[in-house]
């Protein structure tokens, strides 16, 4: 069973398509990475697997069921954590809000959650940013957290939506070792614009824009990454001419 | 200022300005934190429409007030989650109604010229023995609420789209959280008025939230420093005999601007 199926999906804000006949699968301990331009579609397939758009034509299954129903199996990591900082909240609270609630006390949070928390947090090497207010982190460190927060409940899949957008070379390479690290266990869906970067690491591109265009990266074909994303530069060349 | 601790007016002014205080500390930081101050505005101004109609009525009027609150507090949560892009058109529009219905009411009513000013800028020294249950009482519910939810409230105060994902009713909290804004309102405009409502909800609560790590903690000190502005400024108003609202929120603008001043120096 694939962990994601998407079968002739097209999407449409209005009169506008966003997405047109799409298929794509993912399977087990993938590292599938979507590319495309700005608009083309990426973060709206995401809200699809997610659940938080509704599907108008064609069928989502996550792990073999509608995508309202296995939410807890899947990670998210949205973009744009930069904004509100001045929030004054703790590390730790911000990664206890992953979990789903299924052990919670009556008030507060149970001693296995909190234990569950710190847990994600060393597999993300922040568990001394803890008591930190997050609003203090750098933009690297914050992202590191939000993983944790997805990892909190103990997900098949992890998707991150532009988790390097605003952060510094060192810590996007950083943010895409741990994803590495993190791929021997768990499958990995990172939507991107940071091509260059991306090729090294996943195994799966696809690039998106209203429609998709599939790349498998087998080990041989790495070495051809480099045409590869002239290529890919090309089409988004061509749509920003357009 | 000892023999005037003997009067019963003051002490009910005293219970009251802390009660209102503790209530819209809690209340006032999760506005502020969930970017609600306009919304927070407009709920005030509509109040003014459940007053006119109390007074009308001749029905208790935090009766009125509430029940006005409460229902503009339902609309803007109705109009947050259905037509967010549009958002301060319609609370302009509540904002103007409320007040127009209020005065209109006013007129209406056979007999009875009441002391707008009162409304507008605050009564604490006529708070009577029923308000102050009526403020208790919301102050403990507040703070049940406050004990039971608090992550649910935390999780959808920061990170409502998260929140949806994880399985929280994301429009319940939210209108949880206006309907106990609507009700605080309602009970700090007996202490400060609804024009001078806005300030008393963030002014201590924006310098709370600068000192704090933790939402709770921001509550907590936010309750704290409501209550001393409000105690500093009810003594202003007694010993250089100006009116009470206006005393408390110059005494908070005051610390505010000292607060600052101490935080740019790196003293605080």
């Amino acid at each position: 069973m694939s962990i994601i199926a998407i079968n002739n999906l097209s999407f449409a804000y209005g009169k506008q398509k966003i997405l047109e006949n799409i298929h794509l699968c993912v399977e087990e301990k993938d590292f599938l990475a979507i590319i495309g331009p700005n608009g083309g579609g990426k973060s709206t397939l995401l809200k699809l697997i997610l659940g938080i758009n509704p599907v108008q034509e064609g069928t989502i299954r996550t792990f073999g069921e509608k995508p309202t129903k296995n939410l807890s199996k899947i990670g998210y990591v949205p973009q744009n954590t930069n904004v509100n900082t001045d929030f004054p909240i703790k590390v730790i609270e911000v990664v206890l809000m992953g979990h789903i609630g299924t052990k919670r006390p009556l008030f507060g949070y149970a001693k296995e959650e909190i234990m569950c928390a710190m847990g994600a947090l060393a597999q993300v090497g922040m568990e001394q940013f803890a008591e930190h207010k997050i609003g203090n982190l750098s933009g690297g460190q914050r992202q590191r957290v939000m993983i944790a927060r997805a990892l909190c409940a103990h997900p098949q899949i992890l998707i991150l939506d532009e988790p390097t957008a605003s952060i510094d070379i060192d810590g996007q390479k950083q943010i895409y070792e741990l994803l590495q690290l993190l791929n021997k266990t768990i499958t990995i869906l990172v939507v991107s614009h940071d091509i260059s970067v991306i090729l090294n690491y996943a195994n799966k591109v696809v690039h998106i824009n209203k429609r998709l265009t599939e790349h498998t990266l087998t080990l041989q074909e790495k070495t051809k990454a480099h045409f590869c994303e002239v290529e890919l530069f090309n089409d988004i060349k061509r749509v920003g001419q357009l | 200022m000892i023999e005037a601790l003997s009067y019963d007016f003051v002490q009910n002014a005293l219970i009251a300005g802390v009660l209102v205080s503790i209530a819209s500390g809690i209340i006032g930081s999760l506005i502020v934190v969930n970017r609600m101050v306009f919304l927070a505005g407009g709920i005030a101004h509509t109040a003014y429409g459940g007053i006119g109609l109390a007074v009308f009525l001749g029905i208790p009027i935090f009766l009125g007030a509430s029940l006005f609150a409460v229902v503009a507090a339902l609309i803007i949560a109705f109009i947050t989650l259905h037509h967010r892009n549009r958002m301060d058109t319609f609370i302009g529009l509540m904002w103007a109604i409320g007040m127009a219905l209020g005065v209109v009411f006013i007129d209406l009513t056979p007999g009875y010229s009441v002391d707008l000013m009162s409304y507008l800028f605050g009564s604490i020294l006529a708070v009577s023995q029923e308000d102050i249950y009526y403020m208790g009482g919301l102050l403990v519910a507040i703070m049940i609420i406050m004990t039971f939810w608090y992550r649910d409230i935390l999780a959808v105060s920061y990170d409502s789209e998260y929140a949806t994902l994880r399985g929280i009713n994301v429009p319940f909290f939210y209108m949880l959280i206006l309907i106990l804004s609507a009700l605080t309102i309602v009970v700090a405009i007996k202490v400060v008025g609804l024009i001078l409502v806005i300030a008393l909800l963030t002014i201590p609560v924006y310098i709370a939230e600068r000192l704090s790590t933790t939402l709770a903690k921001m509550m907590i000190l936010s309750g704290i420093f409501s209550s001393f502005f409000t105690l500093c400024g009810l003594w202003f108003s007694y010993r250089f005999d100006i009116a009470s609202g206006a005393s408390i929120i110059l005494v908070s603008a005051g610390s505010l601007f000292i607060f600052l001043l101490l935080n740019r120096l790196r003293l605080v």
